[in-house]
């Protein structure tokens, strides 16, 4: 791979990710917003196998196929299931409207862009000068957990946080070790689990799911 | 080749370029209307229908609403005007206009805008309620939309250290590698939402329809007859065929002319009319699939072009 295709392939993957995390904020449906996630599962599966094709490091490579595959299909379809599971919420229900955190958004992408600069330039190669996306994807990633209600749209918002970091860690430092990564990926599959159950709950006692309900403890 | 051949080959290359537009617009408005009915499966009007319509505009005598002013006869004049002279300098078929110099995108931006304006003020000059609210939803709209495009010519200006329009499309000739950074195509992508949204396009607006609850552009333009309406609807045509034009070469520049010469410049002609054709069919393709937005939704399908040129400008920055 010469160093032009590499740099270009990088920065389109990366790119994508960031937009996939914005078109998350953008669409109501949730059904398109896991198929969203699932397309930036891919894009940050292919920013880890890039690098590793790069730098000939096979722990990345499969860290790269790993992520494809959790990432851009298991944790997307999981999700996919627990809202089929939830005939009456459909759509996201915002704090804020669509148009006021689209323009938020664009204003965590410019703070994560000045507060990583010190970091670009201490890295200063040419993936590292993407940090500041993969910053900005865990900004919004936060921002879409604190302005969003419904159970299904906090955990996107958590994929997003998990997704961003990862990012940086591949960007920063030549990938995360094999362990880490799969440790995290397992967190994120417990925490589905663990919602799928909550959801189930909140669905029987209440019929909503919204976590605004959870505002007392019961015996 | 002298001074005095290279200006009367650039006159004569924006002389061709303005008829081009002027016939290829209301074309491109009868061929995007053909393919729509051809899915719809409906014969349709020829091709060349929309031609033949504004024949028999002009043919008409002039009338315009009593109490009136010079504003309401301007409007149409001013629309087609700003669309000739935009049609003259911009890089369509060679990247060496007339006053290519000048050709930036901002200041094209600005003058195509400025039909806008004319447009919505002939609209309130005849005091019909329907004009009114036709304009108060294009300025709408247009004040949303203009935000975004200026944030995309930005983006796509930074890694060309310029915003003329010309150097933009010779840089994509030079620079292949520019067409497939994500910039470009953020900025694209913003530009393609703002072109929907500033022609009237679904689902911002519905070209074919005159119900008064949702109806923009045709709202602003209902008081005009003859050879008035026959100008709008060529300077709206125009308008679409030079802002389709101007994204095909931004996205696929190959096939512009990027040195002088008759023959490079017909191929020129030729590629950019097949260009714009493909163009505008996908978008009636696109429309036959779409429904109107709601008029409270269109903010987030701007905010999200918007979004889009942002990210252009930020990927523009952090990639340099």
């Amino acid at each position: 791979m010469s160093a032009s295709t590499y740099a270009n392939v990088l920065e389109l993957a990366a790119g994508l990710v960031i937009v996939c995390a914005v078109v998350t904020l953008w669409r109501r449906s949730l059904s398109a917003i896991v198929k969203t996630l699932a397309v930036q599962g891919i894009a940050l599966g292919v920013v880890a196998l890039t690098l590793g094709l790069h730098q000939h490091d096979d722990v990345l490579i499969t860290v790269g196929c790993l992520v494809i595959c959790s990432k851009g299909a298991l944790i997307p379809t999981l999700l996919g299931r627990v809202l089929a599971s939830e005939p009456k919420s459909r759509e996201t229900s915002p704090l804020v409207n669509v148009p006021a955190s689209l323009v938020g958004a664009g204003a965590l992408i410019f703070l994560a862009y000045g507060a990583t600069a010190p970091v670009v330039d201490l890295v200063g190669t040419t993936p590292g000068r993407l940090i500041p996306l993969g910053f900005a994807t865990l900004l919004v990633g936060f921002f879409a957990m604190v302005v969003r209600r419904k159970a299904a749209s906090q955990i996107v918002g958590l994929l997003l946080v998990d997704n961003g970091i990862a990012l940086v860690a591949f960007l920063a430092t030549a990938g995360v070790p094999l362990l880490v990564e799969l440790g995290a990926t397992l967190d994120v599959l417990l925490v589905i689990v663990v919602l799928r159950a909550l959801a189930g709950q909140l669905w029987s006692r209440f019929g909503v799911l919204d976590l605004d309900q959870l505002r007392e403890l019961h015996d | 080749m002298s001074t005095l051949a290279h200006v009367i080959s650039a006159v004569v290359a924006g002389v061709v370029q303005v008829g081009v537009v002027c016939v290829g617009g209301p074309l491109l408005l009868g061929l995007m209307r053909k393919v729509r009915s051809r899915l719809e499966g409906r014969t349709g009007a020829p091709v060349h229908q929309p031609l033949l319509d504004l024949r028999k505009l002009f043919a008409k005598q002039r009338v315009s609403p009593e109490q009136s002013s010079w504003i309401f006869p301007a409007g149409p004049v001013v629309l087609v005007a700003t669309a000739v002279a935009v049609a003259a300098i911009s890089p369509l078929a060679t990247t060496h206009p007339p006053l290519g110099q000048s050709s930036d995108f901002f200041a094209i931006v600005f003058v195509l805008l400025l039909g806008s304006v004319f447009i919505a003020l002939g609209a309130l000059d005849t005091g019909a309620p329907f004009g009114g609210m036709g304009s108060s939803r294009a300025m709408t709209i247009g004040a949303l939309a203009e935000p975004a495009l200026l944030v995309a010519i930005l983006a796509m200006s930074i890694p060309a250290h310029t915003s003329n329009l010309p150097a933009l499309v010779r840089l994509g000739l030079v620079h292949p590698a520019v067409l497939v950074s994500p910039t470009r195509i953020l900025a694209l992508g913003s530009f393609l939402v703002v072109i929907l949204a500033e022609s009237g396009r679904l689902p911002v607006d519905n070209p074919n329809t005159h119900l008064e609850l949702t109806m923009i552009h045709e709202a602003m333009v209902l008081e005009y007859a003859g050879p008035d309406l026959g100008l709008t609807i060529l300077g709206e045509s125009m308008r679409l065929m030079l802002l389709l034009g101007l994204l095909v070469n931004l996205l696929i520049p190959w096939g512009v002319a990027n040195r002088p010469g008759a023959l490079l410049f017909g191929v020129g002609i030729v590629v950019l009319a097949a260009k714009v054709a493909v163009a505008g069919a996908a978008i009636a393709v696109f429309e036959v699939f779409t429904a109107k937005l709601r008029l409270f939704r269109l903010p987030e399908l701007l905010a999200g072009g918007f979004i889009l040129a942002v990210l252009g400008v930020v990927t523009a920055v952090v990639s340099r």
